[in-house]
C-alpha cells in the first residue's frame, strides 16, 4: 500500500539508528557510551537476525532498565526527529493539518459553549468550572495523542506483517511503534486545551494557593502518564484482536471527552468503572474538584485529589507489563 | 460516458447492483473491526446521553425535545455516524488516492459511469453500516434508557426513506471533496473541511434545533442536516404528513443539486485535466 508516503525517508534515517551514521549525529548525540550502545545493538541485531521470534527485551538480560529506557528514548527521538523534518518538508500543508487538528478539537468545546448557552450550570458546574475540567482533560490526552498518537497503527502492522521488520530493528518495538508516523499537527489539539484552560484558570473563582498552582502541571502530566498507559495497553490487546483497534478509541478519545464533563453528570456505576476499573478519574477529575473545592463522587477520601502520580506510575508498570505479554504472543502472518 | 458495454437499461441495472452488492460485502468482510466500530458507537452514545439529560435536566423541552427524545437522538446519532458518515472518511480517501496516482485513468476506461459506479458502491456499504453498527447502539440504548421508538412500523420505513436520501446527499458532498483532489492533487485539506463541517452542521454534536438564533436557521437550510437531523426527526415523530413531504423535498433537492455539481466538476476534470502518470 502507498501509507508509507514518505519516499526515502524511512529507508534513510533508520539505518542511521543501529550505528554511528547520519542521523544519531544530527540529534547531537555522539557520545562515547551511546556509540557502545549502538555497538551492542548491531550484534544483538545480528544475533536476533537469526532467531524466529525473540523476546521483548532486545538488549538482553545484561543491560540495565535503565540503560534499556535511555536507549529506548533516543531511538524514539530520533525516529521523531526524522517524521518531524519529513513534516517540515511540506509546511503550508503541516500549517493546515495542524489547525484542522485545532478546529476538531475546538468544535468539543463549541458544543460546549452552546449548552451554555441555553443553560448557566451543567450538572451544577458553572462554564469556567467545565472548561477547567475540558482544558485539563484535553491538554493531558493531547500530549499523549502527540507522543503516542499512531499506536493505533500496530493492528494494521500485525496483520501485513511489517511489524516483522520492527522486531528485526536494534530497538525496542515499542519505541518504534510509538514514533511510528509520528505527527506533529497534534500540537493543534494542545493548543486549543491550553487555551481553554488558560481561560478557565484566569476565569474559574478558585483561591489560587501555592498547592492549587502546583496541582495544574501535576495532573495534565500524571493524566498524559495515565492515558499514555491506556494506549499501550490497547496496542498490546491489537496483538490478539488486529482489527479491533477501534475499541481502543472508547478509552481514549471517548475518555477525554468523557472527562470534559462534571462527574455529577454521569451514573454512578459508569464513575465507579473509570475510577477502580481504568482510572481515568485520576487524570483530571479527582484533582480538579480539589482545586475547585467541590464534592467527592462515590465518597473518595480528599487525599485521593494527590494520588494521580501514584496511579499514573502503576499504570504505566501495568502497561509495560501488557505490552511484554503482547509481544511475546505475537506470531507472524508469515505472508 | 454511457454504459457501452452493457446492453439497456436493466443491463445498467445488473451492474450497479452488483457494484453495490460488492460494497455492502466488501465493508461486511471485517467482522471484528465492525462489533470493536459498534462497541465505541455504544460508548459514545452512554457518554453523550448523560451530558444531554445534564442539559434536558436544566432546560426541559429545549429545541423542542423532551427528555427521552433526546436521548434517543443521541443513540440515532451514533447509529447513523457510519451509515450516513457524519464525520467523511470512507469511498472518498480511496477515490482521492486513485486520482493522485493516476489509477482514476482505469476507472474512466471502464463502461460504467464514475459517480453511478462510486454512488453504487456506496450505497452498498451505507446498508452494510446501517445493520451493522447501526443496530447494535440503539438496542443497547434502548435496554438502558427509556427512548422514544416508534411503534409503527411506517414511521420506520419513512425513517429508511429519510436515511437513504441523507445517504445520497452525504455521498454527493464527499464525491466532490474527492473530486477537488483532480486540482488540488492531495486532497487532505478538503477532506479535513468536510470532516469538520460535517461534524458540526450534521447535528453530532449538538442537534440543530439547539443551535441559537441565526446560526440555526443556517444549520438547518444546509445539506449536512439531510444526514441525522431529518431522519431523527422522522423517528421520533416529529415529521408527518405534509412537514414529511417538505423534509424529503429538502433531502431531494440538495442531492440533485449536489449530485449535478458532481456531474459537471466530473465532466470539467475528465476533459481538462491531465491525469496523472507515471
Amino acid at each position: 500500500m502507498a501509507e508509507e508516503t514518505p519516499p526515502g525517508v524511512a529507508e534513510k534515517a533508520l539505518p542511521g539508528m543501529t550505528g554511528r551514521t547520519s542521523s544519531s549525529d544530527a540529534v547531537g548525540r555522539t557520545s562515547s557510551d551511546a556509540a557502545e550502545a549502538s555497538e551492542a545493538a548491531d550484534a544483538t541485531a545480528v544475533a536476533d537476525a537469526r532467531l524466529p521470534r525473540r523476546g521483548p527485551d532486545p538488549w538482553g538480560p545484561r543491560s540495565s532498565r535503565g540503560a534499556a529506557l535511555r536507549d529506548g528514548l533516543r531511538a524514539y527521538g530520533l525516529i521523531v526527529a526524522m517524521w518531524v523534518r519529513s513534516t517540515m518538508a511540506y509546511r503550508a500543508s503541516f500549517v493546515m493539518t495542524a489547525f484542522g487538528n485545532f478546529a476538531g478539537s475546538a468544535l468539543d468545546f463549541v458544543a460546549i459553549l452552546l449548552m451554555f448557552s441555553h443553560v448557566d450550570t451543567l450538572g451544577g458546574y458553572s462554564l469556567p468550572e467545565v472548561a477547567f475540567l475540558y482544558g485539563t482533560s484535553n491538554t493531558a490526552f493531547g500530549l499523549t495523542d502527540l507522543a503516542l498518537g499512531s499506536m493505533h497503527r500496530l493492528g494494521g502492522r500485525v496483520r501485513d506483517g511489517t511489524l516483522d521488520t520492527l522486531l528485526l530493528r536494534p530497538v525496542p518495538v515499542l519505541a518504534q511503534v510509538a514514533a511510528d508516523r509520528f505527527a506533529l499537527r497534534r500540537l493543534g489539539r494542545i493548543t486549543q486545551g491550553l487555551l481553554v484552560l488558560g481561560y478557565a484558570v484566569a476565569s474559574v473563582d478558585v483561591d489560587w494557593t501555592v498547592l492549587r498552582v502546583l496541582m495544574v502541571p501535576m495532573m495534565v502530566l500524571s493524566g498524559a502518564a495515565i492515558f499514555a498507559a491506556v494506549f499501550v495497553v490497547g496496542a498490546a490487546f491489537q496483538f490478539w484482536a488486529q482489527d479491533a483497534s477501534e475499541v481502543q478509541n472508547s478509552f481514549t478519545y471517548g475518555g477525554t471527552t468523557l472527562l470534559q464533563y462534571p462527574p455529577t453528570v454521569f451514573a454512578q456505576d459508569l464513575l465507579r468503572g473509570v475510577t477502580f476499573l481504568v482510572p481515568l478519574a485520576f487524570v483530571n477529575w479527582l484533582p480538579a474538584l480539589y482545586v475547585l473545592g467541590r464534592e467527592y463522587p462515590l465518597d473518595l477520601p480528599v487525599a485521593v485529589a494527590f494520588l494521580p502520580p501514584v496511579v499514573a506510575a502503576g499504570c504505566c508498570g501495568l502497561a509495560g507489563l501488557a505490552w511484554r505479554t503482547g509481544l511475546r504472543a505475537y506470531r507472524s502472518t508469515g505472508s | 460516458m454511457g454504459v457501452s458495454g452493457v446492453s439497456g437499461v436493466s443491463g445498467a441495472l445488473r451492474l450497479y447492483a452488483a457494484v453495490a452488492a460488492g460494497g455492502f460485502r466488501r465493508y461486511a468482510t471485517y467482522r471484528v473491526a465492525t462489533l470493536a466500530g459498534a462497541f465505541t458507537n455504544t460508548v459514545f452514545g452512554f457518554i453523550v446521553a448523560y451530558t444531554y439529560i445534564a442539559l434536558w435536566d436544566e432546560r426541559p423541552r429545549l429545541g423542542g425535545y423532551d427528555l427521552s427524545q433526546a436521548v434517543t437522538y443521541v443513540w440515532i446519532s451514533q447509529a447513523l455516524l457510519m451509515t450516513c458518515v457524519l464525520m467523511g472518511g470512507g469511498f472518498e480517501d480511496e477515490l482521492i488516492e486513485r486520482i493522485r496516482t493516476g489509477a482514476i485513468a482505469v476507472d474512466l476506461y471502464r463502461p460504467a459511469d464514475l459517480q453511478l459506479w462510486w454512488l453504487a458502491s456506496d450505497l452498498g456499504r451505507a446498508v452494510f453500516h446501517l445493520l451493522g453498527r447501526g443496530i447494535v447502539p440503539l438496542v443497547c440504548g434502548a435496554l438502558v434508557f427509556d427512548l422514544t421508538l416508534p411503534a409503527s412500523p411506517l414511521v420506520w420505513a419513512a425513517f429508511l426513506v429519510a436515511v437513504t436520501l441523507g445517504v445520497v446527499v452525504s455521498f454527493a458532498i464527499r464525491f466532490l471533496v474527492a473530486l477537488s483532489a483532480f486540482w488540488l492533487l492531495d486532497g487532505a485539506g478538503a477532506a479535513q473541511v468536510s470532516w469538520l463541517a460535517g461534524s458540526f452542521f450534521s447535528g453530532l454534536l449538538l442537534p440543530l434545533n439547539v443551535f441559537p438564533g441565526a446560526l440555526g436557521e443556517v444549520a438547518r437550510a444546509l445539506p449536512w442536516c439531510s444526514l441525522l437531523q431529518i431522519p431523527a426527526d422522522v423517528l421520533l415523530g416529529r415529521l408527518a404528513g405534509w412537514e414529511l413531504t417538505g423534509a424529503y423535498a429538502f433531502q431531494a433537492c440538495w442531492a440533485l443539486a449536489l449530485l449535478g455539481a458532481g456531474r459537471l466538476v466530473q465532466t470539467v476534470a475528465t476533459r481538462r485535466v491531465v491525469v496523472q502518470g507515471g
